[in-house]
């Protein structure tokens, strides 16, 4: 095996990146305050170095540094492939996420022109001093909005996702019997039915969940009490494999923001809010053409929302400063996606005046608020309600809108809700697709958004909670599988695709917990 | 069976919808009915001395005779301030005062005066506290008119001047005005002020009956709070009424910047934790229940009425309610698609909880209904279920608390009256 080469080379980075992070320092410290302790004897400095470290809590600190780092790298391959191979291994997948950019762009850039909007122009000092006076009630006198338009929509990207099919693969002469039921026809692995028993097999109906369990009339002492009492041991711990674990059967609604704080290794210091305060600096002093955007978007979506409407005012003041987070460009890293590059004006396409725009490298779509709306009713506070979305955000959520291989990826996603969905209800799949209804059509909308504005905010919870706990978004897809079982009765129903989008238009009276225990268990 | 003859006064699709899903014929006011919701003026005609209108056993109607003493602002208050002081003449644990000589219990009304009548004790609290903002509100009036904020005192000869129009003419209902404390460290959920709508029903005063619907509502301000004392006649950041939001230009006709309780519990369960937002519920239905047992002595208490009270209150940054008022005729105007769907659910498990399932309504029934036909309802006090509990407990000298007290829960027993 050629193995032992690359997890050193693994291990290198890890290390690197460990010596260039804080912890690396305060661990130094820590180490000096333990040898300047009397009793250490010199024979033995190394380990009582370590032991002490052990007893001060900071060896789970670097424990948990690893585990965040280990959850953020993927493993490299052998032999090391180029660049873009780690970001996409496959050509037409590749082209077609850059024709997808192109397509972006292009309407971002015909969006200037015709408003004769700049992407980005300085702030007159009033502007500057106004935007931090108003800083948190930005939602009341925002700017004209009345001809933005968002840049794409989920169904916009569908139609993308549709048109794909791999150059090398040539089903024979009977057009499409193979893929003939499914609306994505790029051929991927997914999952099984019984792999994801196995991976989910926390969720199993003997098990005590959280969001089942715990709701209504059933008395605490069955199960929440116990609940409560682990969950209080599991945080003080500290520890993020333990709430991981833990988490897989769901949070407690009091104890959610540590635990996701944990699994996350989001841990907010004086640092980080200096970081943010510098963003925010960043926004008072210039106007982006995706503030606009974002404007939009909040006032779209969450505005509208009776769940989240209160909370509009904070979505600003996470959205705005997201924008020009350059720390965001890293996860581009493991993205299929590139982020888009401007020039200077009158330095078009001269490299060395390309800059990213926006700075973050992510341009908002319709419904983009939406990531950060359910994290409102879990943190109270601004800044750390902006460091653990842009965790959730460069871990997972981007893959829900970029075109890519990966597993995780909205491709495989969608592909695994046809796939389960055509074994499990096989009969209700073919009904709606004569009814000229493609399952996908409906659900996609609720996958790139992780169903979040589309059921109620509690269930949004405790679905994340699962995304969290098991690293992965194929619940997603699982969950999508059993609204449309549990439907079924009324969509076998239906002549039409108005009909079908009807009878799935309400979701937010949906228990996600017993409903995803329904379809992975229960045949 | 007959079909139920019903009334009604008010041409609110939630409630006709209701009367007609149930097969009711509508007839006139005049006419038999068995089932009438009525307005105020009408309830207060038929009990009038002078209608010489009586009952007879199948028929009910939605308002107690005097109900204004518990409704009017000026008599909620004066009932509350009696009731406690005869808790505390008797000695009651749950008139125990702190330090400072308020109850620890009891004190969940702001520091109230009426105005003209208590003037000069006004006059001295405010000296005392000079940097205090009250807030005028008229005795009679609802849904926010004629509200406004004071904190000078000139502010009030200003508008004692003002109103009086004429000195031969006592005061009347319309003329009195009661001044309270101002809240003004509220409770601010995404930077915005919010008070809480909750529906009670009372189908008794005497033994006390009485229900919470679940499916009450935060009403949002649109405008960010702003406690700055320039901003105290801007009245879209101080009022949560409905009435007064939907004038403002950021009102949202969507959601009617309305959140349900289950999102407010979410959010305070999640950001304060689960033990100070159950006592903040709790604590909730108890004071319900106190403001209740205040005028369940005055109130008259007849077997052919029942009513439901819109409940306001306002949670302070220390997760303390405070009862603001009480409105004998809640709104059942919907502004929402959700507000439709739950008022039409308050008015059919109402009708399920008054009315004996495919019964015709009967005023000698011992209104005790089944679990079942509850629906959104819990039980918030069955004083006669608990007095039976209380005679079963001590036969038994153990046993499980009071049946009554459902979701009251894990409250330690010197604060119950018994």
């Amino acid at each position: 095996m050629g193995e032992p080469p690359l997890t050193q080379k693994y291990m290198k980075e890890l290390i690197h990146d460990l010596k260039a992070s804080k912890l690396y320092t305060d661990l130094q410290n820590a180490a000096q305050v333990e040898v300047a302790k009397t009793h250490l004897r010199l024979s033995d400095v190394r380990k009582g170095v370590q032991t002490g470290l052990v007893n001060s809590g900071w060896d789970r600190k670097l424990r948990n540094a690893i585990f965040k780092y280990i959850q953020c790298h993927p493993k490299i391959p052998y032999p090391l492939p180029p660049a873009d191979h780690m970001k996409e291994p496959l050509l037409y997948l590749r082209k077609a996420q850059q024709n997808w950019e192109k397509r972006i762009l292009k309407s971002l850039n015909s969006m200037c022109t015709e408003l004769n909007m700049p992407l980005a122009r300085k702030r007159p000092e009033k502007e500057q001093r106004d935007i931090i006076h108003r800083w948190t009630e930005l939602g009341t006198d925002g700017p004209d909005l009345t001809q933005i338009r968002p840049v794409y929509a989920p169904k916009d990207f569908l139609e993308v996702i549709i048109g794909l099919s791999n150059p090398n693969y040539h089903n024979g002469d009977a057009p499409g019997f193979h893929h003939l039921w499914g609306i994505v026809q790029v051929p991927l692995k997914v999952k099984s039915i019984n792999k994801l028993r196995l991976q989910y097999s926390d969720m199993a109906i003997n098990q005590g969940q959280s969001g089942i369990d715990d709701f209504g009339d059933i008395p605490p002492e069955l199960f929440e009490s116990d609940k409560m009492k682990i969950g209080k041991k599991v945080v003080n711990a500290c520890h993020g494999p333990l709430a991981q674990e833990f988490s897989k059967k769901g949070c407690p609604t009091c104890l959610r923001a540590t635990l996701w704080c944990q699994m996350l290794g989001v841990e907010i210091d004086e640092e980080d809010i200096l970081y943010y305060e510098q963003l925010k600096v960043n926004v008072q002093q210039h106007d982006l053409l995706v503030d606009s955007l974002l404007y939009k978007d909040v006032k779209l979506t969450a505005t509208n929302d009776d769940q989240y409407f209160v909370f509009e005012d904070f979505l600003y003041q996470v959205l705005l400063p997201f924008s020009r987070d350059t720390c965001v460009l890293k996860h581009f890293a493991q993205n299929s996606a590139t982020p888009p590059k401007s020039y200077i004006r009158g330095k078009m396409g001269q490299e060395e005046y390309a800059v990213v725009y926006p700075p973050n490298g992510v341009i908002p779509f319709h419904g983009f608020a939406m990531y950060v709306a359910p994290l409102c009713y879990v943190f109270n506070e601004p800044v750390c309600l902006y460091y653990v979305f842009k965790e959730l955000y460069c871990r997972y959520f981007f893959r829900l809108h970029s075109i890519s291989s990966h597993p995780q990826g909205i491709l495989a996603i969608s592909l695994l809700f046809e796939s389960l969905l055509q074994i499990h209800e096989p009969e209700l799949y073919f009904h709606l697709k004569t009814v000229g209804c493609h399952p996908l059509k409906i659900s996609f909308k609720w996958l790139v958004r992780a169903f979040s504005g589309y059921l109620s905010s509690d269930q949004v919870l405790l679905l994340w909670d699962r995304i969290l706990a098991h690293s992965s978004l194929e619940i997603l897809a699982v969950l999508a599988v059993a609204i449309f079982s549990f439907r079924k009765t009324n969509l076998m129903k239906v002549q039409s695709y108005n009909a079908a989008e009807a009878v799935l238009a309400d979701l937010t009276t949906l228990q996600v917990i017993p409903l995803i225990q329904l379809s992975l268990f229960s045949k | 069976m007959a079909r139920l003859k019903y009334a009604c006064d008010m041409d609110k699709s939630v409630l006709l919808n209701n009367f007609e899903a149930r097969g009711w014929i509508p007839v006139s006011q005049d006419d038999d009915w068995n089932f009438y919701w009525a307005n105020v003026q009408s309830v207060r005609n038929i009990f009038s001395i002078d209608s010489g209108y009586r009952l007879t056993d199948d028929q009910i109607i939605n308002h107690f005779p005097n109900h204004v003493e518990l409704t009017r602002k000026d008599l909620m208050v004066k009932n509350i301030k009696r009731y406690r002081k005869d808790l505390d003449k008797e000695g009651n644990p749950l008139a125990e005062k702190d330090e400072f000589g308020r109850y620890i219990h009891l004190d969940f009304i702001p520091q109230t005066f009426m105005l003209p009548a208590d003037y000069n004790l006004f006059v001295e609290e405010f000296r005392k506290n000079p940097n205090t903002t009250w807030i005028m509100k008229p005795c009679g009036k609802a849904r926010g008119i004629g509200i406004f904020l004071v904190n000078k005192l000139s502010q009030l000869k200003k508008w004692s001047r003002d109103s009086k129009t004429s000195n031969f003419t006592p005061p009347t209902s319309k003329d009195t005005y009661v001044i309270s404390k101002y809240i003004d460290n509220p409770l601010l959920i995404g930077g915005k002020k919010f008070d809480l709508r909750l529906y009670v029903l009372v189908t008794s005063f005497r033994p006390l009956k009485c229900y919470m619907f679940r499916l009450g509502f935060a009403r949002f301000c649109t405008v960010k709070y702003n406690a700055s004392v320039n901003e105290l006649d801007n009245m879209f950041v101080h009022l949560t009424n409905v009435s007064i939001q939907k004038q403002g230009d950021e009102y949202n006709a969507v959601h009617g910047g309305k959140w349900t309780i289950q999102n407010l519990r979410l959010f305070l369960e999640s950001t304060r934790g689960k033990d100070v937002t159950d006592k903040l519920f709790d604590e909730i239905n108890w004071q319900t229940v106190h403001s209740l047992k205040a005028v369940s002595n005055v109130i008259s208490n007849d077997r052919h009425c029942f009513e439901c009270y819109g409940y306001d209150y306002i949670v302070d940054d220390n997760l303390k309610p405070w009862l603001i008022e009480v409105n004998a005729s809640p709104s059942l105007t919907s502004t929402t698609s959700s507000d439709r769907i739950m008022k039409y659910k308050l008015m059919n498990d109402l009708i399920n909880i008054v009315i004996q399932p495919g019964q015709m309504p009967d005023v000698r029934w011992n209104r005790i209904p089944s679990k079942d036909s509850l629906g959104n309802f819990d039980v918030l006090f069955d004083e006669e279920l608990a007095q039976q509990d209380q005679v079963l407990q001590d036969s038994k000298k153990a046993g499980p608390g009071v049946r009554g007290f459902k979701d009251l829960r894990g409250r330690p027993s010197p604060a119950t009256w018994k």
